[in-house]
């Protein structure tokens, strides 16, 4: 079994209406107990947005802070799910699960053995 | 045995050999190394023992076994491979499992939806056709690094990410045959049209994506649109004789000495047409094979049954509604309803990029007598073109244009 991230790219730019939202929570959901019944759940999560992130590197030795995030982008990460799953047609398949749950696009990467 | 013995060999059972030992040894690249071992092996010893009499199970086995020694010396190549290999003990029976199978996993794993495009046919021709990094290179007129860039990527993505080797299953079928297909018709196209050079045509590009339409047909013989793609690389093959004349200029199917298609490819392909359309599943490929069958049923071009080729396009327009079905569907009206029809059909086409449209648009648009715009068509086109050859063409058909003066535009 590989564990892989199933990242959601959030569209930040665009605020959908709250039935839109709501339906969503609710699909995701749905998934969430599907994921988790078939054994593959690991871990998931959604995020705030990019605007409450902060970055913290090492420059010359020396640990600057800044307000994030790390790179302007029109889509962020804007949630996730670790799932595990045999191979990467598995993976994709929950994918499509999940990006028909959630509305937004989904990538998918494999963990490192 | 002689150094063309061994090439045939090469050529008719590496890409079985390879598939079988990926399935072994779970490691498309240890697969390689190993298999092209073992073939550096018969090259030195076949000379003297003799071929063996099956030489593909010899060059399996050897590199098999092989494998296996290489794997016991380098025990840093992790336990993956080691247990896979436990469970085929290197000295079990000769037999080595149902080989057809493992080649066609291997073009579905090549031609995973999640590789990109250029990947899976560098792959496919790579692993299944035996051709080198440097022939791909060749054949697509692309920098050999690029190739070994791809395939590398493309590699290391299929272990990391763990795709599959196996045959999906019919339900999966819809959504992974169509880019098996299309890396198999892509390298047809490119070697019936190069995409650039001075050469029309690279007969070992088409010899090798027929080669695959032919194994993909003998695998999966219940699939229409498997035949369907046959046939339609079968009979536009049968073309090629006629396809270029003398200077190596294209020469436009209406006006091909027919004599020179070769009638036992044509023969091959109505066939194969026929059969797949009993199957009442028709598909892209199909409806493309049959439009090819018309053509070639035609004594000459002016007896060609353009309306049943326009309502086949028809067909092809409801089923891949793209810009490029809508264009050769263009070519079909102006032979049916005539040049002011097929011009309302071509404008308005988002393919300003493509050079074929400008060509066609400037064939419509002179024999509308509206040279001038014509011209201007050709101008376009030339400027697009990428082919030493179709360069040729379009600038001879750009001086045969009169010096009408009634454009428009």
């Amino acid at each position: 079994m590989t564990q892989y991230l199933l990242s959601v790219l959030h569209d930040e730019t665009v605020t959908p209406p709250a039935e839109v939202t709501e339906r969503m929570y609710a699909q995701v959901g749905t998934f969430n107990e599907e994921v988790k019944a078939a054994g593959s759940w690991v871990f998931a999560g959604g995020l705030h947005p990019s605007s409450t992130a902060t970055v913290v590197r090492a420059v010359d030795g020396e640990v600057v802070t800044t307000d994030g995030p790390y790179a302007e982008a029109k889509e962020v990460i804007g949630g996730f799910w670790i799932i595990e799953a045999a191979d990467l047609d598995a993976a994709l398949a929950w994918a499509r699960k999940g990006t028909l749950a959630c509305g937004a696009p989904v990538e998918v990467r494999p963990f490192q053995d | 045995m002689t150094a063309a013995d061994l090439e045939r060999v090469y050529r008719g059972e590496r890409g079985r050999c390879v598939a079988t030992l990926v399935r072994l040894l779970g490691d498309i690249d240890l697969a390689e190394e190993a298999v092209q071992e073992a073939f550096a092996v018969a090259a030195a010893t076949w000379p003297e023992r003799g071929v063996p009499p099956n030489p593909g199970g010899w060059i399996t086995t050897t590199a098999r076994n092989r494998a296996v020694d290489r794997l016991r010396r380098e025990a840093t190549r992790g336990d993956r491979h080691r247990q896979a290999l436990l469970l085929h003990a290197p000295d079990e029976p000769e037999e080595v499992g149902p080989v057809r199978d493992d080649r066609l996993r291997l073009v579905f794993t090549c031609c995973h939806p999640a590789l990109a495009q250029p990947a899976q046919v560098a792959l496919t021709l790579r692993l299944l056709c035996g051709l080198t990094t440097p022939e791909i290179a060749r054949a697509f007129l692309v920098p050999e690094a690029t190739v070994a860039q791809r395939i590398v990527r493309a590699k290391k993505k299929i272990a990391a990410a763990r795709i599959p080797y196996r045959v999906p299953g019919d339900a999966e079928l819809p959504e992974r045959l169509p880019p098996v297909l299309a890396a198999v018709y892509l390298t047809f196209t490119e070697g019936y049209t190069a995409t650039t050079g001075d050469d029309l045509l690279r007969p070992d590009l088409c010899a090798e994506a027929l080669r695959l339409g032919r194994l993909l047909a003998d695998l999966m013989p219940d699939e229409p649109e498997v035949l369907g793609l046959l046939a339609l690389m079968l009979l536009t093959q049968a073309r090629a004789g006629a396809r270029v004349a003398d200077g190596g200029t294209p020469v436009l199917l209406p006006e091909q000495d027919r004599s020179r298609w070769d009638r036992s490819l044509v023969a091959e392909g109505q066939a194969l047409v026929r059969a797949c359309l009993r199957r009442g599943a028709p598909g892209p490929y199909q409806v493309q094979a049959a439009i090819a069958a018309v053509h070639s049923d035609a004594p000459s071009g002016a007896e060609t049954d353009w309306q049943q080729v326009l309502d086949l396009y028809d067909l092809l327009a409801r089923m891949a509604p793209t810009p490029v079905v809508a264009l050769n569907r263009a070519v079909a009206v102006l032979h049916v309803e005539g040049p002011q029809a097929a011009l309302e059909v071509l404008d308005g086409l988002p393919l300003e990029r493509l050079h074929l449209f400008h060509a066609t648009r400037a064939d419509v648009l002179a024999r509308l007598g509206r040279d001038r715009d014509a011209r201007a068509a050709y101008d376009r086109a030339l400027a697009l073109a990428t082919n030493g050859a179709e360069q040729r063409f379009l600038r001879g058909r750009r001086a045969a244009l009169g010096n009408g003066t009634e454009g428009t535009t």
